[in-house]
């Protein structure tokens, strides 16, 4: 056995440490789970009766029936805007074509917040609708209640649709050409050909979209909390936070964890048969079918729709109040604060993950069995860990953290340390890596799964040892990749939430929890602007999902790398 | 080994390397890509790993180059161990150079920085009169300075080649580097590079699919099947003396027919050949299709052409012969004057058929 290991350490010098850093990772990650069910486990003593008789129903079966209302509508929506622009030709098709990922940039809780005040008896839609009716008082005129399940169902499918879009119109436009022709051929009418052909062939990108949605859609705190709408999730923050209670907390969070492993099994039956899709033949771009008069019309107002609802019109709204909100009283101090706050704790928690991401990528590749599989696999667990989830399994391993902490300074120093990892952010920083980690590892991974093993190999037998192959030859190699993960891991950093709002120092505000206690507390300051703020970051990776959906790929590098390389 | 001090002016200087490959095993997961396999490399000779895709002599191939580990057995370069059951050499200390099928030239860096990628032990300057040196042996030293994509399939090999040859690898190994390229191209590029390697006088494993290929460039061929090497020997060796009917096959399209082995000689329908060696009993009967003779003089076998295809320096024949169930296929040169229906008389050149004990499992290509 000694040899063996030996051997392989002189075949993988030079890199000797990542798997031992790379366990170290999964195991930091796959703490909060195990520290959960511990926690669950200590009983909520006399709070369990009033949690099994009235929070734990409602909670679940307000999440399920969010879930699945959502769920219905991203489909529906993301899947037909995705066959509309790919397989008609309309005015404005170019444009939709990206256009349709806006929404993505928007958070729930910043839709849920603008809309609240959009659609309010005093606000503006509903101000216009009475004046062009003629009637005088909010009494006359009584809308559906934006603040109800069916309003949050809504809203979160016409902001989440967009997983399921990019998903499966990268599906149709990939690998549906020869197979819509030959339906056509053989009979079938554009109708006939989306129920018949496309919708089954893309059953596995509408699976993995949806529940990437549903998992946001489980994640949210702020939109459902603000449209009363009382999920797990919302069941967990006030459980916890209201009434003290952490065990009680914690189980509901167990079942909530159980609710994602449903979920992801579901995804995985859905897509059981991906390879078959997976594996047509070279690629063709499906020729899109020109539409005329009505049709065209109808197809246009048909993406035009989700868009508006969607991004346009909350956007606008909280760039006109925004605007009106800096006229009237300029940029707050606090604000600039919170800005700088969320930038530094997302800055700080982007590097750690991309520093983890690379190693854990890089143990994969120069060491793959089943071991580092079993290991990759764990480290990316986090990113179905709902936030308040995960904030809850972490308690148990920062106060044990602590206590080493403090124990070890007393030992050094004489002096105890606080609640160090908590206090400092460090806690925070933790949930965000451990929450998106995986999309670290993911794009370094798919970066360096584009280049050939080959190279790794003649790099070696030219002299190279393994860790020079990984600075000399993937490092440069992949450096586009590497900037497109800090991109999105950044920003979703900046919009997370529901674990800030339960990790955070004291008194430490990022624009993301202003925002929450804005909303919760019916004020509105500088929420607007925050908000704005939040939404305007969230454009940067659709800006970059919308360049790389519609570049053709290389295989080796891409385009712009390649330029970039032979002008330099 | 150690290979003295570098000496740039002397290009011959290089030595040869000699590699042996003792009892080698490859397992995967349970699955064997290398079943107990020996062979050795002497100084020089130039020596084709050919089988099927899956034989295994890709992995071999990998093996010798040490990026993978063998599950046991041992390799030797030169004498001394790089891969036994307690010692491991990596790839970057073995000296040998590997050239892919998709020549895996670093995209980050121009032909020449691939080129002296291997030579970063030496001061820039030697490292880069030594790498133009190399470039301009394959005719490339103008394209120094772009980078590697720019360059055409058969440029994007040679650099290949320059880059892995530049360190002076004692053994270099290759697989499949001619594939990737069309035709026509593919003969001049393997011509030049054989041309190279035998100046250089190195060592070297060509890993190929292609039996034809096999025999142009190598000085000695291993045919692999499922794991194992099944004959070594000369392009000569194998092809006139087969050791089974797995690398007849491989060679040559053949007519097989069923027959009785009865002391020493085999009765068919197209004659009676001798099968020395052949345990009386059922056997194989294999005729290469230019072994059939369309002599009406000599001939004493009846037979009727069934079609006739016209492939340029040869046509193909199919005759039907009273007695055998598959219509047998023949290779002619001028055989215009034949047409489909025609009754001809058939004879057999003897030497162009081989007698095999019953054929084994794989009756893949009966018939064929």
């Amino acid at each position: 056995m000694t040899s063996l290991r030996n051997i392989s350490a002189r075949f993988a010098n030079g890199t000797a440490g990542l798997p031992a850093v790379s366990l170290l990772v999964a195991a930091l990650v796959a703490a909060p789970v195990i520290s959960l069910a511990l926690l669950a486990a200590k009983g909520s003593g006399d709070l369990w009766p009033h949690l099994a008789a009235y929070v734990l129903p409602q909670a679940i079966s307000d999440t399920l029936l969010l879930l699945m209302g959502t769920g219905v509508l991203v489909i529906v929506i993301g899947t037909g805007a995705a066959w509309l622009v790919t397989a008609y030709d309309f005015p404005g098709r170019k444009i939709f074509q990206w256009a349709l990922l806006l929404p993505l940039a928007m958070p729930t809780y910043i839709i849920a917040y603008a809309y609240l005040d959009l659609l309010h008896p005093i606000g503006p839609v509903q101000t216009a609708l009475r004046a062009a009716l003629g009637l005088s008082s909010p009494r006359d005129l009584i809308l559906p209640d934006i603040r109800s399940m069916g309003g949050c169902i809504l809203l979160f499918g016409f902001v989440l649709y967009p997983y399921v879009y990019f998903s499966t119109r990268a599906m149709f436009v990939m690998q549906m050409a020869n197979l819509v022709e030959v339906g056509r051929t053989l009979g079938a009418g554009s109708m006939g050909i989306f129920l018949r052909v496309a919708l089954p062939l893309a059953r596995p990108a509408i699976a993995v979209g949806t529940s990437l949605a549903l998992m946001d859609a489980l994640n949210d705190i702020g939109a459902s909390e603000f449209l009363g709408v009382r999920t797990m999730t919302v069941s967990i923050y006030s459980t916890w936070v209201n009434r003290s209670n952490l065990p009680g907390a914690a189980q509901i969070a167990l079942i909530m964890l159980a609710l994602v492993i449903a979920l992801i099994l579901i995804e995985r039956f859905a897509r059981r048969r991906q390879s078959y899709a997976g594996s047509a033949q070279r690629a063709r771009r499906l020729v899109p079918e020109r539409l005329r008069g009505v049709k065209a019309l109808g197809a246009w107002l048909a993406c035009a729709l989700p868009i508006f609802i969607g991004f346009v019109a909350p956007a606008l709204y909280l760039f006109v109040e925004a605007l009106a909100r800096l006229r009237f009283a300029g940029l707050s101090s606090s604000l600039l604060t919170q800005i700088g706050n969320t930038v530094l704790i997302s800055a700080l928690a982007t590097f750690v993950s991309l520093a983890l991401g690379l190693v854990l990528a890089f143990t994969a590749r120069m060491m793959r069995n089943a071991v580092t599989d079993v290991i990759l696999r764990v480290a990316s667990l986090g990113y179905a860990l709902p936030g308040t989830v995960l904030a809850i399994g972490l308690l148990g391993p920062l106060a044990l953290m602590d206590d080493a902490i403090a124990s070890v300074s007393e030992l050094l120093t004489g002096r105890t340390t606080g609640l160090v990892m908590s206090a400092s952010g460090v806690a925070l920083i933790y949930a965000y890596v451990a929450r998106f980690l995986t999309i670290s590892t993911g794009n370094v991974e798919s970066g360096l799964s584009r280049l050939s093993l080959s190279l790794d190999h003649a790099a070696r037998t030219l002299g190279e040892s393994a860790g020079g192959v990984s600075r000399r030859i993937h490092l440069p190699l992949i450096s586009p990749a590497l900037a497109s993960a800090a991109l999105l891991v950044f920003v979703d950093c900046m919009k997370e939430l529901p674990a800030t709002l339960l990790l955070r120092p004291l008194n430490f505000e990022t624009l993301a929890t202003h925002l929450y206690g804005e909303a919760a507390r019916g004020t509105y300051e500088d929420g607007s602007i925050a908000a704005l703020a939040i939404v305007l970051f969230g454009l940067l990776p659709m800006i970059l999902l919308a360049r790389t959906s519609r570049a053709p790929k290389k295989a080796g590098l891409d385009m712009p790398q390649r330029e970039g390389i032979a002008h330099g | 080994m150690v290979r003295g001090p570098f000496q740039a002016a002397l290009p011959r200087a290089r030595c040869a390397g000699f590699l042996v490959v003792e009892n080698v095993r490859q397992t995967y997961d349970g699955f064997e890509a290398l079943h107990d396999v020996s062979l050795a490399v002497a100084p020089g000779e130039i020596l084709c790993l050919l089988g099927a895709s899956g034989c295994g002599k890709t992995t071999l191939l990998r093996l010798a180059a040490g990026v993978e580990v063998p599950s046991g057995g041992r390799i030797l370069l030169d004498g001394v161990e790089v891969a036994g059951p307690t010692n491991f050499v990596p790839p970057e200390k073995r000296g040998v150079g590997l050239v892919f099928q998709d020549y895996a030239l670093f995209p980050h860096m121009t032909v020449l920085e691939n080129v002296m990628f291997g030579l970063r032990h030496l001061p820039h300057a030697q490292a880069r009169e030594l790498a133009m040196r190399g470039l301009a042996r394959v005719a490339l030293d103008h394209y120094a300075d772009s980078y590697p994509q720019l360059l055409s399939g058969g440029e994007q090999q040679r650099v290949a080649l320059a880059r892995a040859l530049a360190p002076r690898p004692s053994v270099i190994l290759m697989d499949e580097p001619f594939s990737n390229l069309d035709q026509r191209l593919r003969e001049s590029i393997r011509e030049e590079t054989m041309n190279l390697l035998r100046e250089e006088g190195i060592s070297a494993v060509v890993v190929t699919h292609d039996p034809e290929e096999a025999m142009h460039i190598a000085d000695r061929i291993a045919l692999m099947h499922k794991g194992e090497i099944v004959q070594t020997g000369t392009a000569e060796d194998l092809y006139f003396c087969p050791e089974s009917l797995f690398a007849a096959r491989f060679f040559c399209d053949l007519n097989e027919l069923d027959a009785q082995a009865q002391g020493g000689e085999v009765i068919t329908p197209l004659g009676t050949f001798a099968a020395p060696h052949i345990a009386d009993g059922p056997c194989v009967v294999c005729i290469r299709p230019q072994a059939l003779l369309f002599d009406t003089d000599r001939g004493g076998i009846e037979g009727t052409i069934t079609a006739r295809r016209f492939l340029g320096r040869v046509d193909r024949l199919r005759v039907n012969v009273p007695g055998i169930e598959q219509e047998l296929h023949a290779r002619l040169r001028d055989a215009r004057a034949f047409r489909p229906g025609q009754v001809v008389r058939l004879a057999v050149d003897a030497r162009d058929v081989l007698v095999f004990p019953q054929r084994d499992h794989d009756k893949g290509k009966a018939g064929a």
